[in-house]
């Protein structure tokens, strides 16, 4: 960036060299190749949601709506893109209250090409425009995963307004609450700040300066819960979500009484391998850095995944007789989820566990529990999304123990490697949990109403027949 | 004249045509059809959810002929179309009152 400008290249310089001999700690720098990682990631978690997402979706619907889906996706992707930028950002990743940041980095203000964000290392820091742009895609791949509950039966202009108003008001500030911190350089500054100062009224000021540091982060991230990247903000959040929303909407026409086979297995078999590919810039390019953590983070994407398909393909196998390919594809989503928490903290060993059982059990929900309650959830946003993140929130809080191979929690005020302790950390992850079930729970069922009232949410019984892509969109997706 | 209609599974179409070639039955319209008869259908499991198929596909063709080569058309039919499994399929005889070949306007046993 700063060799096609001299000038203020000189001056940065400049700066530096004055700001050397005055402050006792020098510029984080950013290193270009965690950079290059993190703009691949950043394009990688985009091909998650189109087309990976979409057509693993579509073609679990119908082929009347499968346009539908793919307009309800790549709508949310844009919608959400736009409104990270003016204000989304700001919102998430500003300091402000516990529960939401504020409007100081609104519109990007600030945000420039020399702009750094902090990784989960000293020193070492990336442009914080890629960190907008990555974050950015996990904004836009959250809602799009609602939509999966509601599919077959929302009209068009309900999610249109209901996108907007949950990324603003449920995934912000959850993004917040979790992710948001002063990051490594602030705290070991100020740990090292008042390592060197003296006795009396200067180590006062050092301590209280290293409290307002540590204080400077989201609620849930205070309360020690741990989530690498989003079981809870974006799994849990999106599934609970999807799962009030199924049941105020109600269920689809002709559910229980008319065929509703996927249109396409085809379809979602490719979907759901590009979720998986894009799926290693989700977890390996949370670490931030392209280093040990993120190969750690990739590793156990590749192994929980296969350990979650191979799970629920061979308990369906033995329950119902039949190996299904939808059985693996799911299981293989359900360990993506389940591992999206523990990517960074756990050991592949762990990791391959936590694979097995998120597969038995998000089976278990999407078949007994599903069937037994009786709830639409066309896709299983709720099985598979909402209770495959609870595993693996609750799983990363086992797993992340040194003593069973993960990798334990960085203490920056030390340095060091904190000491596990199993029931303060469960207690951390089950606030985590419970604080996205509620938010995003009452939050959710709020907004549906509200939409309900302005536009309405369910398609008539006439669209809904005919299919909604000839209705809403007057296109079809299949002309043969 | 006559319509032999007849249903048969799709896999085994071109047996059937070749039967009727043979016999010197020429020209047959096949539609795809789905149905049940005594062959109840299956069942389809996509995660949770079961669904009883009942209608199965089958090929449904269709020949006109003339009247004396109705034996043997069913006859050929019958021996290319079975396997002795359920769901083999049906022969319906309809007759036929007027037929006309659009291009020359020649008209029932000529336009056969």
């Amino acid at each position: 960036m700063t060799f096609k400008r001299p000038y203020s290249a000189g001056l940065v310089v400049l700066a530096a060299g004055l700001f050397a001999t005055t402050a006792a700690y020098a510029e984080p720098t950013v290193n270009k190749g965690d950079n290059a990682w993190m703009l691949t990631s950043t394009v990688l978690v985009l091909l998650m949601t189109i087309p990976g997402l979409a057509l693993f979706y579509g073609g679990l619907v119908r082929s009347k709506n499968m346009l539908s889906v793919l307009a309800q996706v790549f709508y949310t992707v844009c919608v959400v893109t736009l409104l990270w930028a003016l204000y989304g950002y700001s919102l998430a990743f500003t300091g402000g209250s516990d529960f939401i940041g504020g409007f100081s980095k609104a519109f990007l203000m600030g945000v420039t090409p020399d702009s750094k964000a902090a990784t989960f290392s000293v020193d070492a820091n990336i442009s914080e425009l890629v960190y907008v742009c990555f974050q950015m895609t996990f904004a836009a791949i959250t809602p799009a995963l609602i939509v999966g509950a509601f599919a077959e039966r929302m009209k068009f202009s309900a999610v249109a307004l209901f996108i907007p108003l949950w990324v603003t008001l449920i995934y912000f500030p959850i993004a917040h609450m979790v992710w948001y911190w002063a990051g490594p350089d602030a705290i070991a500054g100020a740990a090292k700040a008042l390592a060197a100062a003296g006795e009396g009224a200067a180590k006062i000021a050092a301590q209280a300066k290293l409290d307002e540091v540590m204080a400077d982060a989201g609620w849930v991230n205070k309360k020690g819960a741990i989530d690498f990247a989003g079981g809870t903000v974006v799994h849990i959040n999106a599934g609970i979500a999807g799962f009030v929303g199924c049941l105020l909407i109600g269920k689809r026409t002709g559910y229980g009484r008319d065929l509703m086979a996927p249109h396409s297995l085809t379809m979602t078999m490719i979907g759901c391998s590009l979720l998986w590919v894009g799926w290693f810039g989700f977890n390996a390019g949370s670490n931030l850095e392209a280093n040990g953590g993120a190969a750690l983070a990739m590793t156990n994407s590749f192994v929980a995944t296969a350990a979650a398909a191979m799970s629920w393909m061979f308990a369906e196998w033995m329950v119902k007789g039949h190996p299904s390919l939808l059985g693996a594809l799911s299981g293989a989503v359900a360990g993506l989820v389940a591992v999206t928490p523990a990517a960074g903290y756990s050991g592949p060993m762990g990791a391959i566990v936590l694979g097995l059982v998120v597969g038995v059990v998000c089976l278990f929900f999407c078949t007994v529990v599903k069937n037994a309650l009786g709830y639409d959830d066309s896709l299983d946003v709720f099985g598979v999304h909402c209770i495959g993140g609870i595993v693996g929130a609750l799983g990363t809080g086992i797993l992340v123990n040194p003593a069973l191979g993960g990798s334990g929690i960085m203490d920056y005020a030390t340095g060091k490697i904190a000491d596990y302790d199993f029931a303060a950390q469960m207690v951390s992850q089950t606030i985590g949990v419970c604080t996205t079930l509620v938010w995003s729970g009452i939050g959710s069922a709020i907004l549906y109403k509200v939409v309900d009232v302005i536009v309405g949410l369910r398609a008539s019984v006439e669209t809904e027949r005919e299919g909604l892509d000839i209705t809403e969109h007057t296109e079809r997706a299949y002309n043969m | 004249m006559k319509i032999v209609m007849a249903i048969i599974k799709p896999f085994k179409l071109e047996e059937v045509r070749d039967a009727l070639t043979a016999i010197g039955v020429h020209g047959l319209t096949v539609t795809e059809v789905k149905g049940y008869g005594r062959q109840k259908g299956h069942t389809e499991i996509y995660r949770g959810a079961e669904y009883a198929v009942s209608f199965l596909p089958k090929i449904k063709i269709e020949v006109a002929i003339a009247s004396d080569q109705v034996e043997k058309t069913i006859e050929a039919i019958t021996s290319a179309a079975k396997t002795g499994q359920i769901g083999d399929g049906k022969i319906f005889v309809i007759n036929l009152d007027h037929a006309v070949r659009i291009r020359t306007g020649e008209a029932d046993a000529a336009a056969l």
